[in-house]
C-alpha cells in the first residue's frame, strides 16, 4: 500500500533525506525510528503529497504521491507533528471542518468524531473550545482528525508525545486496532520502546537514510547482539562458580545474580540451570533484561 | 456520488467555501477583528457624514456649492475604502500566520487542491471587509440622504461600488500573495505598505477624477483595476507552492545567492563547468530567442495598435496649411544641413539615446509587471506613425518618409528594440507566470539575466551599428530621396 524507491529531498544545499526505499503492506506497521532531525517528517510529508520528493518515486494506496498527490491525500489520514489545532472552535466544530473535507455527512463526522472523542475519554471535552484543551488532549485530537475518515493508510509522527502513560496506552491501543484492522501505518517516533511494541518492522534512519530495517527482533539481534538474560538465585554465589564459558558469556556476576548473553538460548539455558543445580544453586527466575535506548 | 465524482468546478467551489467559512468564522470570534469593523461600519459613516454635512454647510456661505457637490462622492468612497485597508489584517496573516500557529501542515495533507485553498483563503479574506465596506457607504448614503437630501446618480453609485470592489480584490489578492511568500507575519505586514501606498494614491487619483467630473475616466479606471485584479489572483495561485510555506528558510536579502544564479545563468557556467567559449556563449544567448515567440507577438501586436491610432489620431488632428507647407522635400534637405554639425557626435548620443530608454524600459517594467514597458515600446512607433501620416496628409509620400528617414536604420535598430522589448517582457512577466518546478526568485534572477545576455550580445552590437548607420547612411538615402 505504501511504496518508497530511491526517495530524496533536497532543500537547497541540504539533503534531508537520501535514497530512501520502504514498503509497507496492508495490515502492517512500519514504524520509522531515529533521533531528531534524522529525516523521519521529511520523508512523512513526501508520502502524504505535502513535500515534492527531489529524486526517486512513491505509491500510496496505488497513486503516485506527485501526479497524484489529491488522491493521495484523499486516501491516508496523517497526525502531523504539530497538532495544530483551531483554538477558537469547540473539539466537535474542527472535527466538522475536517470531516468536510473528506467528503463526509455531518452526521458521519458526529458519530464517528464523538465515538472517537468517547474512546480517548474525552467526551466531556468535545464543545469546549480546543484552546482550553490540554497537550495530551490536543495531540488526541490531532490524531482523531487523522482517523475521522477511516483511511486505508495512516502516517503518524509522535502519535504518543506530550500523553500521560495511560493515554498514551489508549492511543497504542487505538493503532493496534487499526493495523489488525488491515490499515497500513507508519509511525515516526524517536522511543525505541513504543516502536518494539506497536511496528512489525523497524527502520532505523540516521541522516536521511535507512540504516537498518527489519522485524523487530530480527534488528535488535543485529544490532545489539543476543539479548541480556539474567538469572536470579537462591543464595549468593560465594565463588562457587568459576567458569561457565564455555556454556554461556557471562557479563557479570554480583551476590545471587548472574548476567549473561548466549546465541543459542534454547540449547544453552537449560544446560545453565543443570549445572547451577548441581552446585546446590537454586533458580529463582531467568528473564530478558530491557535494552537501553541509544544510537 | 462520491465527493471526487462531482463537476470538477462546482466541487472547487464547495471546498473553497468550506475553507472560507471556517475562516470567516474564526475571525468574527476574534474581537479584535470584530469591534474594528463595527467601528468602521457604524462610526466612520457617521462621522464622514458629519464632515460632509459641515462641509456643505460651509462652502454655501461662499457660493461655492459646486466644491460639496463633487467632493462628497469622494467621502463615499473613503467610507468604501477604509474597512477594505483593515481587511488587509486579515489577509496578510492567513497563510504565513496559520503557519507560524502550527496548523498549516494538517490543512495541507487534506484533499485541497492549491486553487480550492487559496480560493477559500481570498473569500475568506475578502467577503467580511467587503461587506463592512457596502454596509458603511449603506450607513453614509443613509445619513446624506436623509440630513442634505443627497444621493448619488445611478453611474456614479455604479462607479463607486465597481471601484471599491476591485480595489479590495486587489489588495486582498497582493495580500495573500505576500502572506503565502513570507515566512512570517511580521514580515507580511511590513509588505502591507507596498500595497496601501499604491491604494491610497490610487484613491487621491479617483478623487481627482471626481472632483473634474471625469467620470467616463472612472470606466476605463475600472476596466484597467479589474484586469489587474485578475492578473494578481491569477498570479497569486501560479506562484503558490506547499514547498516554500513548509519551508524553515528565513527572509533575508541573500546578495550573494542573488549573484550566483544571476552570473551562472549570465555566463553559461552553470553547476561549476569552465566558462564557455564567446562561439559556445552566443550559440547559447542565441537559443533564447526562440523563448521570445509570444512576448514578440505582443510588442508587435503593441506596435502595431500603437501606428494604427496614431494615423488615426492624425486623420482626426492633421496639421495646419502653414506646418503642412513646411513638410516638404526643400525643407527635409536644408534641416540635414543643420545635422551635419553634429555628424561626429550624432553616432555616440543615439546609441546612448536608445540605450537609456532602453534600460527605463526595464526599470519601469519592473514595477508594472511589464505594462509601462510595453507602453515604451510603442512610444516611438507611434510618433512615427503620426509624422508618417501626417506627411501623407500634407501632400508629400508617406512611403518616402519611411524609406528614408526610418528604414536604413531601422533595419539594425528594429531588431534590438524588439529582442530588447521581448526580453524585458519575459523577465517582467515572470512573476505573474513563473517557469515551473522554479520558485519565483530563481524565475525572476533567470529571466533578468536571459534580458542582459541578450542585451549585452545582441541588443547592444545592433543598436552601435544602427547609431552609425542613422549617422551616416540615412543622411545619404534622405539626400538622395528628397535631394533629387
Amino acid at each position: 500500500m505504501i511504496e518508497a524507491h530511491g526517495l530524496g529531498k533536497t532543500f537547497d544545499a541540504f539533503t534531508a533525506v537520501h535514497n530512501l526505499s520502504l514498503n509497507v503492506a496492508e495490515g502492517e506497521l512500519l514504524a520509522l525510528l531515529g533521533p531528531n532531525g534524522a529525516g523521519k517528517t521529511t520523508t512523512v510529508r513526501m508520502l502524504g503529497s505535502i513535500l515534492k520528493p527531489t529524486t526517486g518515486t512513491a505509491r500510496v494506496n496505488g497513486y503516485d504521491v506527485v501526479a497524484e498527490p489529491h488522491k493521495v491525500r484523499h486516501a491516508i489520514g496523517m497526525l502531523t507533528e504539530q497538532p495544530g489545532l483551531y483554538l477558537r472552535m469547540s473539539g466537535l466544530e474542527y472535527l466538522l471542518f475536517y470531516g468536510r473535507l473528506y467528503g463526509l455527512s455531518d452526521a458521519a463526522i458526529k458519530k464517528r468524531g464523538l465515538g472517537l472523542f468517547e474512546r480517548f475519554g474525552m467526551i466531556e471535552a468535545a464543545e469546549r473550545r480546543l484552546g482550553t484543551y490540554s497537550k495530551g488532549m490536543r495531540q488526541k485530537v490531532g490524531l482523531i482528525r487523522s482517523m475521522l475518515h477511516s483511511p486505508n493508510i495512516l502516517l503518524l509522527d509522535e502519535p504518543t508525545s506530550a500523553m500521560d502513560p495511560h493515554s498514551a496506552k489508549l492511543v497504542r491501543d487505538s493503532i493496534m486496532e487499526l493495523r489488525d484492522d488491515k490499515r497500513a501505518i507508519i509511525l515516526c517516533t524517536h522511543n525505541l520502546a513504543e516502536a518494539e511494541s506497536l511496528a512489525d518492522r523497524i527502520a532505523i534512519i540516521k541522516q536521511g537514510t535507512i540504516v537498518a530495517e527489519g522485524e523487530t527482533a530480527v534488528l535488535k539481534q543485529q544490532l545489539l547482539g543476543p539479548p541480556q538474560l539474567e538469572v536470579r538465585l537462591d543464595r549468593p554465589l560465594n565463588g562457587q562458580i568459576n567458569d561457565l564459558d564455555d556454556i554461556v558469556a557471562i557479563e557479570w556476576m554480583r551476590g545471587d545474580t548472574i548476567r549473561y548473553r548466549t546465541e543459542q538460548p534454547i540449547t544453552a539455558n537449560p544446560e545453565l540451570i543443570r549445572r547451577l543445580s548441581g552446585l546446590g544453586l537454586g533458580v529463582v527466575y531467568l528473564h530478558v533484561v530491557a535494552d537501553e535506548t541509544g544510537d | 456520488m462520491t465527493i471526487l465524482a462531482l463537476p470538477a468546478r462546482r466541487h472547487d467551489l464547495r471546498m473553497a467555501l468550506i475553507v472560507a467559512r471556517r475562516e470567516i468564522r474564526d475571525s468574527f470570534r476574534d474581537w479584535r477583528i470584530l469591534v474594528p469593523i463595527i467601528l468602521l461600519t457604524v462610526f466612520f459613516p457617521a462621522l464622514m457624514n458629519f464632515t460632509a454635512r459641515r462641509l456643505v454647510a460651509f462652502v454655501e456661505n461662499y457660493g461655492a456649492d459646486i466644491i460639496a457637490t463633487q467632493l462628497i462622492p469622494f467621502l463615499l468612497l473613503v467610507v468604501g475604502f477604509f474597512p477594505m485597508s483593515f481587511s488587509l489584517i486579515i489577509a496578510l496573516e492567513t497563510f504565513v500566520g496559520e503557519r507560524e500557529r502550527k496548523s498549516l501542515e494538517p490543512l495541507l495533507s487534506t484533499p485541497l487542491t492549491d486553487f480550492q485553498l487559496y480560493m477559500g483563503k481570498m473569500l475568506a479574506a475578502l467577503v467580511p471587509p467587503l461587506m463592512a465596506s457596502y454596509l458603511g457607504m449603506a450607513v453614509y448614503m443613509v445619513g446624506l440622504r436623509f440630513s442634505i437630501g443627497w444621493m448619488p446618480t445611478l453611474p456614479l453609485f455604479i462607479q463607486t461600488v465597481l471601484l471599491t470592489t476591485v480595489q479590495g480584490v486587489i489588495m486582498v489578492a497582493g495580500a495573500v500573495i505576500v502572506s503565502s511568500q513570507t515566512t512570517s507575519v511580521r514580515a507580511a505586514n511590513l509588505l502591507a505598505s507596498f500595497i496601501i501606498v499604491p491604494m491610497a494614491l490610487l484613491i487621491q487619483a479617483e478623487a481627482a477624477a471626481m472632483f473634474w467630473g471625469n467620470h467616463a475616466g472612472l470606466w476605463w479606471l475600472i476596466l484597467a483595476l479589474s484586469i489587474t485584479a485578475l492578473v494578481l489572483m491569477r498570479m497569486g495561485i501560479r506562484i503558490f507552492s506547499r514547498e516554500e510555506l513548509m519551508g524553515n528558510e528565513i527572509d533575508q536579502i541573500r546578495l550573494g545567492w542573488i549573484w550566483g544564479q544571476f552570473w551562472a545563468r549570465f555566463s553559461g557556467r552553470v553547476e561549476n563547468r569552465p566558462y564557455l567559449r564567446p562561439r559556445a556563449w552566443y550559440k547559447e544567448t542565441f537559443a533564447i530567442l526562440p523563448q521570445l515567440r509570444l512576448p514578440i507577438a505582443v510588442q508587435l501586436i503593441a506596435m502595431l495598435a500603437a501606428v494604427i491610432a496614431s494615423v488615426l489620431v492624425a486623420n482626426q488632428y492633421p496639421f495646419s496649411p502653414d506646418m503642412q507647407a513646411e513638410m516638404t522635400s526643400e525643407n527635409m534637405v536644408e534641416n540635414l544641413g543643420y545635422l551635419q554639425l553634429l555628424a561626429g557626435a550624432l553616432p555616440t548620443f543615439i546609441f546612448f539615446n536608445n540605450v537609456r530608454v532602453l534600460l527605463l524600459q526595464v526599470l519601469l517594467g519592473v514595477f508594472t509587471f511589464g505594462v509601462i514597458g510595453v507602453f515604451i515600446f510603442m512610444l516611438p512607433w507611434a510618433i512615427v506613425g503620426f509624422a508618417a501620416a501626417q506627411f501623407g496628409l500634407a501632400g508629400e509620400s508617406a512611403s518616402a518618409f519611411l524609406l528614408a528617414t526610418i528604414v536604413p536604420h531601422a533595419l539594425f535598430e528594429f531588431p534590438a528594440i524588439l529582442i530588447a522589448a521581448a526580453a524585458a517582457l519575459r523577465w517582467h512577466a515572470t512573476v505573474i507566470s513563473p517557469p515551473p518546478n522554479r520558485t519565483l526568485s530563481e524565475g525572476f534572477i533567470w529571466a533578468s539575466a536571459d534580458y542582459f545576455r541578450l542585451f549585452v550580445g545582441v541588443v547592444l552590437p545592433l543598436l552601435l551599428v544602427a547609431a552609425f548607420v542613422e549617422s551616416y547612411v540615412t543622411p545619404a538615402v534622405m539626400l538622395r530621396v528628397f535631394g533629387g
